[in-house]
């Protein structure tokens, strides 16, 4: 991985849908941007402009139609789908609108997920590592809580913690606050803040909140598809 | 523990209904086959052993008399040959005691015994039955049939004028131990004899008719000097009798009839209910393996938002093909152990239940560690088959569609 190179590079990314021989629609028209270290971003615009859709693609959840998606100087269209969950694995963190936490099991688990999934078994250090990212979203109470037994604001805390447990340089985040009350949304975004300042996490979030856009670095505004304002504060 | 063991697990425990639900499936549907084997199996053996309680695995007899010509044809004359089936004398095998010796070293034989078999005549005040008389070697004669444990009264001890009797024969002539019988051969020979024992080999034919001799005093009778009629066996392997007679008859150029051709029908019997068994077996194969199945599809689509999320961390597909088949291998192995241990239940509770009027078991079942093996073995092969469609299915989701709920 290139040191120099910017965190995430995204070039002429064009995403269609539809099936052979029906009409497509584009959900995503050529999108270039790049991504420095150590940014929050907010990605906004309406319902249907392709946030989501770009998201995806970043995230290596989805492949594009046409363009690129260079991560940490990476071309991920070159790999196969085995690197690409490797990459996602220890690259990226996710954090959904609905916080989509495992219900079957606790806190503590769920954290320790993405260091289960790639290692098979959650080495002691990581047990230690998943406790202490809990306790620093304020929920060192409640390590073995299963995920239905905490609050949503604290179940969006957890799925913060399990973003950044494996300490990713880039976390993305769809609507994290988007079911959350506005106390509960200020705590979120104050956390997703500080591992921003402390541990120069670059964060990628997808908001429909004015007040939590505006109090992020850059905003990219998305409409039909295509990027209409890249503005840095 | 691995990741995939503990999603597994935890996502069984989770859906306790389910996997209680699924699990009495598969517990049913193991001890029926269980239940079922052990009941075939011990019905079968009780029947054989009846079978073969009163006959030899195989028996070299000489063989068959076959039609000679008259009348030889010679050249310039035509002979039209009525062909009439040779009528079959009582005789005895030529040189019988370098063919026994040559049977007692066939490994599959386990015994050999020389028999004088022919019919006669029994007197008794105004009784007059027919029977069958049996010159036997007694030694020889027990290592076939044990005729001694199945002694109801008085002992198996023949020679010196000394006999023993069927139940059915002796109750048709009124006769007990110690009372005498005047016997007459086919050859017209006659005789006086003691009833020295009565037995019971549970066979009606065999209890109504036999007499059971020594042998020189069977040859007397059938004018056999030195001579025998049969050679009867015992084999190894029961099912092996019917080869190791042909084998028999090849090199010996004897008739040689094994149990299994003389007891053709209830081989017939008994392999139609085996096709049963199979038959029942499979339907319950495939109803526990659909019904895994079915629970599995379920679950993938019950959980799919959660696969997409497990996917997005980081998981590998084939954790995830992983996950579901250990599901499927997991609930067929619970299913099998617990089904196992209640059809064994089942199977023990019916032979206290199905008994004789004298409170003995109408048949014993046969449990045994391989058919718990087996149905172990084939009920966690089948959860793991069961498996592979979900398993495919949630391991080939789409992250993003799984995580939208698509």
């Amino acid at each position: 991985m290139a040191a120099d190179a910017p965190l995430l590079r995204v070039e002429r990314l064009t995403r269609d849908y539809g099936r052979p021989g029906q009409p497509v629609t584009r959900a995503l028209a050529e999108v270039d941007f790049v991504l420095a270290r150590g940014e929050l971003t907010a990605l906004v615009g309406p319902s249907g402009s392709g946030k989501s859709t770009l998201l995806n693609l970043v995230g290596l959840l989805d492949r594009p139609t046409s363009g690129r998606v260079l991560l940490d100087g990476c071309d991920t269209t070159t790999l196969d789908e085995r690197a690409l969950t490797q990459l996602r694995g220890r690259t990226l963190g996710f954090i959904f609108q609905f916080h989509h936490l495992l219900p079957a099991f606790t806190a503590l688990e769920n954290v320790l997920l993405p260091a289960w999934a790639d290692e098979g078994r959650p080495s002691s250090e990581a047990r230690v590592h998943a406790a202490a990212m809990l306790e620093a979203v304020g929920l060192g109470d409640r390590l073995h809580s299963r995920a239905t037994e905490l609050s949503g604001g604290q179940q969006q805390r957890v799925a913060i913690a399990r973003a950044l447990a494996r300490r990713p340089p880039l976390v993305l985040a769809d609507e994290p606050t988007g079911n959350l009350d506005t106390a509960s949304s200020d705590g979120v975004f104050e956390l997703m803040r500080r591992f921003n300042s402390e541990q120069h996490t670059t964060f990628l979030v997808v908001t429909h909140d004015a007040r939590i856009a505006d109090r992020c670095d850059r905003i990219i505004e998305i409409v039909d598809g295509r990027i209409r304002v890249d503005r840095r504060r | 523990m691995s990741f995939a063991w503990f999603v597994a697990l935890r996502y069984l425990r989770d859906a306790r209904g389910q996997t209680t639900l699924i699990l009495a499936a598969v517990t049913v549907g193991v001890s029926v086959i269980v239940f079922l084997s052990a009941l075939i199996n011990g019905l079968q053996a009780s029947l054989i052993a009846a079978t073969l309680g009163s006959q030899p695995h195989v028996t070299l007899r000489p063989p068959r008399e076959a039609p000679r010509p008259v009348v030889a044809a010679t050249p310039g004359h035509v002979i039209a040959r009525s062909v009439q089936p040779a009528s079959q004398r009582l005789r005895s095998i030529d040189q019988w005691p370098r063919v026994m010796d040559d049977a007692a070293r066939d490994p599959s034989v386990t015994a050999v015994s020389p028999v004088v078999t022919g019919s006669g005549v029994v007197t008794r005040l105004d009784a007059h039955v027919p029977v069958v008389v049996r010159g036997v070697e007694p030694d020889r004669f027990i290592a076939i049939i044990d005729l001694p444990s199945r002694m109801i009264e008085g002992q198996f001890a023949i020679g010196a004028g000394r006999v023993v009797i069927g139940r059915d024969l002796a109750e048709d002539l009124g006769a007990a131990v110690g009372d005498r019988l005047r016997i007459t051969s086919t050859e017209d020979v006659t005789d006086i004899v003691t009833i020295a024992g009565v037995f019971a080999l549970g066979n009606e034919g065999v209890d109504g008719s036999w007499i059971v001799t020594s042998l020189p005093h069977a040859q007397a009778l059938f004018a056999l000097p030195g001579g025998v009629t049969a050679i009867e066996m015992k084999v190894t392997d029961v099912f092996d009798a019917a080869g190791v007679a042909d084998d028999l008859a090849r090199r010996t150029g004897l008739t040689a009839d094994s149990w299994m051709t003389v007891n053709a029908s209830l081989l017939s019997g008994l392999a139609a209910q085996a096709s049963s068994k199979t038959m029942i077996q499979s339907f319950v194969v495939l109803t526990v393996a659909l019904g895994i199945a079915s629970v599995l599809i379920v679950s993938v689509v019950q959980k799919s938002r959660e696969i997409g999320i497990l996917r997005a961390v980081g998981t590998p597909a084939h954790h995830i093909l992983l996950v579901f088949l250990i599901q499927g291998g997991v609930l067929g192995l619970t299913g099998s152990i617990i089904g196992s241990g209640l059809g064994m239940a089942f199977a023990k509770a019916f032979e206290t239940v199905a008994v004789n009027p004298d409170g003995t078991p109408r048949f014993l079942v046969q449990v045994n560690a391989l058919l718990l093996v087996q149905s172990t073995l084939l009920a966690t092969g089948v959860g793991l088959l069961s498996a592979i469609i979900p398993a495919r299915r949630a391991s080939r989701l789409d992250p993003a569609t799984a995580i939208r709920g698509g």
